[in-house]
């Protein structure tokens, strides 16, 4: 620790600080463009000029070291007179376009010329001006005006793994490009765009859509992959315009992945906004109440285990909770989310959730990926897993598909045989490691003898020491963010109950699917009747006898549990369009109906019971972290493992629930990232 | 007032005819190999100038003109196990490689002060007679000649002064200037330094110091 003073506040600072830091922590805001929290320091922006005693001239002070005694000023003429000095360099070249930029009201060079700019300019020469780029469908450049802080040169290379931008030319000539034209290839190019401290990168979907005094900005959680990002919903009247994230240093940083922040106009797409009720082979509107009869007329005298229910890969914890109960009232343990056949052996919660946590990624020093491509299935957490490789050397494997990670990675089998036997040299590296992780993803569990490769990968982590008081390093990383949810509420089948693959064929004859659509759904039998409770016209609304229109994570409060088993909760940045109703009340008021009321009447009882049911769901947003306590292996035998490849869990990250295949700007980033050659294989 | 106005081409200009091929030719490889032996292990970045200036070079033996095209930066970067776009930046940066199509001879005239009233005029408007060529880098249209202009090449005792490629040819005006050219353009080199005889930067007329000479 050094001690310095900041205007004349003596304070202590960690030795190896900058003056900036110290400001910050004496409470004194510097303004600044190119220093950045979580980049590397580039000092050249010269907006965080202070003063230092016995220094001859100002001093940038985010990279310059505190020493111990120190005495820094940062309001004094000397200070103000640099900083304007370097405001009017900065404005020569801006272009004065305000009124039509998207960064106004949030632009950090707005707010700060407002503090040190000049209300005229001095300079009669021409302004330069620079070509726009192209960086994809995500990221609208106007380069003129950007003022070279280089933050995005640094994320991109740094943050997302993928030195494409960079500083061509110097002097008056100097631009921020691709050099060659080509669309970033990161899942984390929209957070260019919060980067960014003026207008030079923008978001090309809101582009010219609102201002952000005119926004409605509502925190939430993001739940397009199983991560479960902070984010703020921005909305103006019914239309959420934007999502942004929010920072929570425990889960995403400050940074969001491309689907969660450009899906939300398929918010709008493709809505389903009355009640459909399937007459004579064909879906016809109806009112809530003929959807109701229709169902229950259905049921009527229909024995329990011929009913089943799907939860599907979007829901809240409220709404499965209520399904569950409403199946038990009806006499049926048919009950299943896992929609893409994941085998999981939920007896255990540590079997389940991602137990070393997103944070504790940064305390691991050696990594083993099975099955998994955490850059398409978690973007925000690979960068967690780029950014502890970055910070000191950690040796990674992988076992499955080939694929560029953005880190460096040993790619060590293709197939869980591979677990049993290591290469030498990687079994080595595991088993010195004080803290050794293992990842296991869908792609391994989502197959046959899913069982027996979570059996083999616990195996190899407690031989490997990964599994001891202190450090759980055995972590499961989930693609749906209802998944850990409805593990932890036991949505599914209860003991000799059906399955999913058993409630296919005429398993049932009457299949109540929560927002399911990630299954095939032409494998369930062509005479189960099947309601529909969702919000997008997907794969479940087309096969549907009766659709009842439920929200989307923007429209209702619910509760979602992320991989790592961290309780959150969305907020109602808006309301679901028409007719369409929360969906814990939908099954709320179709218990009514049935004469079988769900014994709660709002949401508060509701989370009560939620709690009940499992009292993990009362530790909200805060994650406890257990150390491997029980050694007992989860069930299956590793040596049944078969020989098969492990597959990719996400073909295509862009598209992979009804939200974001209903959005346009999702559309088009997979036309350009993932063109579909395979169309004319299949 | 004009030239403060960027042209917005500092990007991979589209205009020109980038070659779809570059491959090291074998001075090229064993003279990067060279410079990079020069580095320790993991720092092979470091000879990322060295190794353009090779294949500039190597495009001169090859085409006639000296530059450095984008497959052939792509290139380097695969030597050297650096982002095509680090090497994007070194070579737009540096002023010495040419990132578009030069002709045979590398015509730069220094326009700096001293240059300047020393005759510079002159020296341009005789590049321009002869070669044709209007603006700044430009290549003549018998492909011999690329015109640029210069800041301060550290000759202003010798001015003005003529940079063909990597030679200085001092103390010009007008007449010299086209002997150099037509001597060039027939495929001759003449001896660089200066054009009136004077002996590195000594004062014009012979040294007024030290006049016991020993060449």
């Amino acid at each position: 620790m050094a001690k310095v003073t900041v205007d004349g506040r003596e304070i202590e600072v960690a030795n190896g600080s900058s003056v900036l830091q110290a400001c910050e922590a004496a409470g004194v805001e510097i303004p600044r463009f190119c220093y950045h929290d979580r980049l590397s320091v580039a000092g050249n922006c010269r907006m965080c000029l202070v003063e230092v005693e016995k220094a001859p001239k100002p001093i940038a002070s985010c990279s310059y070291p505190i020493a111990e005694g120190m005495v820094i000023k940062t309001d004094t003429p000397m200070v103000r007179n640099g900083r304007r000095g370097v405001m009017e360099f900065l404005l020569i070249n801006h272009p004065l376009d305000c009124p039509i930029c998207d960064q106004g009201g949030e632009c950090d060079l707005q707010d700060q010329a407002f503090s040190y700019g000049q209300d005229h300019s001095r300079y009669e020469e021409n302004k330069r001006a620079v070509k726009d780029k192209y960086l994809g469908p995500l990221v609208k450049t106007i380069m003129t005006r950007c003022i070279q802080c280089t933050r995005c040169i640094r994320f991109a290379t740094e943050i997302a793994g993928v030195p494409e931008l960079g500083a061509t030319a110097r002097g008056e000539n100097m631009e921020v490009t691709t050099y060659v034209e080509k669309a970033l290839t990161s899942e984390l190019s929209g957070n260019l765009i919060d980067i960014c401290p003026v207008g030079a990168l923008t978001s090309k979907p809101y582009a010219f859509v609102a201002r952000p005094w005119e926004l409605r900005k509502t925190d939430s959680i993001d739940v397009l992959d199983a991560v479960g990002s902070a984010i703020r919903v921005d909305a103006r009247g019914s239309e959420v315009l934007r999502i942004l994230p929010r920072m929570n240093d425990d889960v995403n940083e400050e940074w969001l992945g491309d689907k969660s922040r450009f899906s939300f106009d398929g918010l709008k797409r493709r809505r389903l906004d009355k009640p459909w009720v399937r007459i004579d082979g064909k879906l016809r509107p109806a009112t809530w109440l003929e959807a109701f009869d229709a169902v229950s007329t259905k049921l009527k005298g229909m024995p329990g285990d011929k009913i089943g229910a799907i939860a599907g890969d979007l829901c809240d914890a409220e709404s499965m909770l209520a399904l569950k109960d409403l199946m038990a009232g009806l006499g049926s343990a048919n009950l299943d989310c896992r929609q893409d056949g994941a085998r999981i052996d939920a007896s255990r919660r540590d079997f389940y959730v991602f137990n070393s946590s997103i944070a504790g990624i940064e305390e691991a020093d050696a990594l083993l990926i099975i099955g998994s491509n955490p850059r398409r299935e978690a973007p925000v957490l690979n960068a967690r897993i780029r950014k502890r490789q970055l910070a000191a050397p950690f040796p990674i494997g992988v076992i499955g598909a080939h694929a560029e990670l953005t880190y460096m990675a040993e790619w060590l089998g293709d197939g869980p045989s591979t677990i049993a036997s290591l290469p030498e040299a990687f079994a080595k590296v595991l088993a010195d490691a004080k803290r050794p992780m293992i990842i296991v993803g869908q792609g391994a569990l989502a197959r046959p003898d899913g069982m027996a490769v979570l059996a083999a990968a616990w195996k190899l982590a407690s031989s490997i020491g990964a599994l001891t008081a202190e450090w759980h390093g055995f972590n499961v990383l989930h693609t749906a963010a209802a998944r850990v949810g409805a593990l932890d509420l036991g949505f599914l089948p209860g003991p000799g109950a059906k399955t999913l693959d058993a409630m296919m064929g005429g398993g049932v004859d009457l299949l109540w699917l929560l927002g399911a659509d990630e299954f095939d759904t032409t494998r369930i039998g062509a005479d189960t009747f099947v309601v529909y409770q969702g919000h997008h016209g997907d794969a479940g609304a087309a096969r549907a006898d009766v659709i009842l229109p439920g929200s989307t994570y923007v429209e209702k409060p619910g509760t979602y549990v992320n991989t790592e088993g961290r309780v959150q909760r969305t907020g109602k940045a808006v309301f679901a369009p028409g007719e369409a109703r929360e969906d814990w009340a939908i099954l709320r008021a179709f218990s009514a109906a049935i004469d079988k009321p769900l014994p709660y009447d709002d949401l508060d009882a509701l989370r009560a019971r939620l709690e009940q049911v499992n009292p993990v769901f009362g530790r909200l947003g805060f994650l406890p972290r257990f150390g491997a306590n029980d050694l007992t292996a989860p069930g299956g035998d590793p040596a049944t493992v078969s020989a098969t490849a492990f597959v990719p869990a996400i073909a295509d990250y862009y598209q992979t629930n009804p939200i974001s295949r209903a959005s346009a700007v999702m559309a088009e980033c997979t036309q350009t990232y993932a063109p579909t050659p395979a169309l004319a294989a299949e | 007032m004009a030239e403060n106005v960027g042209d917005g081409s500092t990007g991979e200009n589209p205009q020109v005819d980038q070659p779809t091929h570059f491959e090291f030719d074998e001075q090229s490889r064993v003279a990067i190999d060279a410079h990079c032996a020069k580095y320790p292990p993991g720092r092979q970045a470091s000879a990322v100038i060295a190794s353009l200036y090779e294949v500039q070079k190597q495009m001169g033996r090859q085409t006639g003109g000296a530059w450095v095209p984008r497959v052939a930066m792509d290139k380097v970067a695969e030597r050297l196990g650096m982002a095509p776009i680090r090497v994007y930046e070194v070579a737009t940066f540096y002023l010495m490689f040419n990132t578009t199509p030069m002709g045979r001879y590398h015509l730069q005239i220094c326009v700096t002060t001293p240059c300047w009233l020393r005759g510079s005029d002159q020296v341009e408007a005789a590049c321009r007679k002869v070669t044709g060529i209007k603006g700044w880098h430009e290549t003549s249209a018998d492909g011999m000649f690329t015109m640029s202009e210069v800041e301060c090449l550290g000759a202003c005792v010798n001015a003005p002064v003529l940079q063909v490629d990597d030679d200085f040819y001092e103390d010009m005006d007008g007449p010299a200037v086209e002997a150099l050219l037509a001597a060039l353009a027939r495929g001759e080199r003449p001896k660089p330094g200066s054009m009136i005889g004077r002996q590195t930067s000594a004062p014009e007329g012979g040294p007024t110091t030290l006049l016991t000479v020993t060449e």
